[in-house]
């Protein structure tokens, strides 16, 4: 029986810019940023209330993951928006909209009223988009 | 025209400023009155409203904004008195009760366990590392990377 999630991906063009995205304008917490050799790095971040949920911000590099040609389609198709990879939550939408709009971050999708609760879609700086989601009170 | 009266676009900007006011200045002797009267609410009002978009009313997140801080500097080589006094708490006793308070942990303890935590970090980073991302990365076939550079 699988009982919780502590990993996930997020494939970023470039590490530096994530981090700032992540942390400095979305308030994130760095859980693990480990130099692995010149040019490489393991970074994780953790929404500020889920400490034990690491976001693995990967760079799309050329090597084992990835070869030279997949690895630039790669980063053709995030910075086209092509992959979605979360649904975040907040207690109140609005509040973190404007205050992630006066930071300068960019939304794909305005806040909606859904059946689920009220929802936004926000683009990091790598063409990335993720749900922002303040959920029903009843859900 | 009172608060309550305006459009609520106007009111949560107005709460958003007072967040990332204290988010800028909580290093500082900061008096929420005067956030509450820079943005036009009454106090009674502007707490209810701030509660309900953090989750916590300002005095809270001042406070919780203010350890956050410590913990990052406690990263550092602060000491736990200058790190006390750079997030702008006035004295190491309600400092030490809140940060315990929060993180259930003393200063000093974090300190220690933070600064450890660290040096194992830079010495042996994929202890920290899901193997199947490491070997997926090449990095489980030169083990001893580290030292070569």
């Amino acid at each position: 029986m699988i009982t919780s999630a502590s990993h996930f991906t997020i494939f970023v063009l470039n590490q530096d810019s994530a981090y700032d995205f992540y942390v400095k304008k979305l308030g994130f917490k760095v859980h693990t940023d480990a130099s692995m050799g010149p040019g490489k790095r393991w970074l994780t971040v953790t929404p500020p209330e889920q400490p034990d949920l690491e976001i693995n911000l990967m760079a799309i590099d050329e090597g084992m993951m990835f070869k030279k040609e997949a690895a630039e389609k790669m980063r053709e198709l995030v910075k086209e928006g092509t992959f979605g990879f979360a649904v975040f939550q907040c207690n109140d939408l609005m509040a973190t909209y404007e205050e992630l709009k006066a930071k300068g971050v960019r939304f794909k999708k305005e806040p909606k009223r859904e059946f689920y609760g009220f929802e936004a879609l926000f683009i990091d700086d790598s063409g990335n988009w993720s749900s922002l989601t303040e959920k029903n009170k009843d859900q | 025209m009172p608060s309550e009266h305006l459009p609520k676009f106007y009111l949560y900007r107005r709460i958003v400023l007072a967040k990332l006011f204290i988010d800028e200045h909580f290093a500082e002797n900061i008096n929420l009155e005067d956030i509450a009267g820079e943005a036009f609410f009454s106090k009674f009002h502007f707490i209810r409203l701030f509660k309900k978009a953090y989750g916590k009313t300002p005095h809270q997140y001042l406070i919780w904004v203010r350890i956050e801080n410590a913990k990052l500097l406690l990263q550092t080589e602060a000491t736990v008195t200058d790190v006390c006094y750079s997030v702008g708490f006035d004295g190491t006793s309600s400092f030490t009760h809140l940060f315990k308070r929060i993180t259930k942990l003393t200063p000093s303890v974090y300190l220690h366990q933070q600064r450890l935590r660290n040096i194992e970090i830079s010495k042996s980073p994929l202890k920290f590392i899901p193997a199947c991302f490491a070997e997926q990365k090449g990095w489980l076939e030169n083990r001893n990377f580290q030292q070569l550079h």
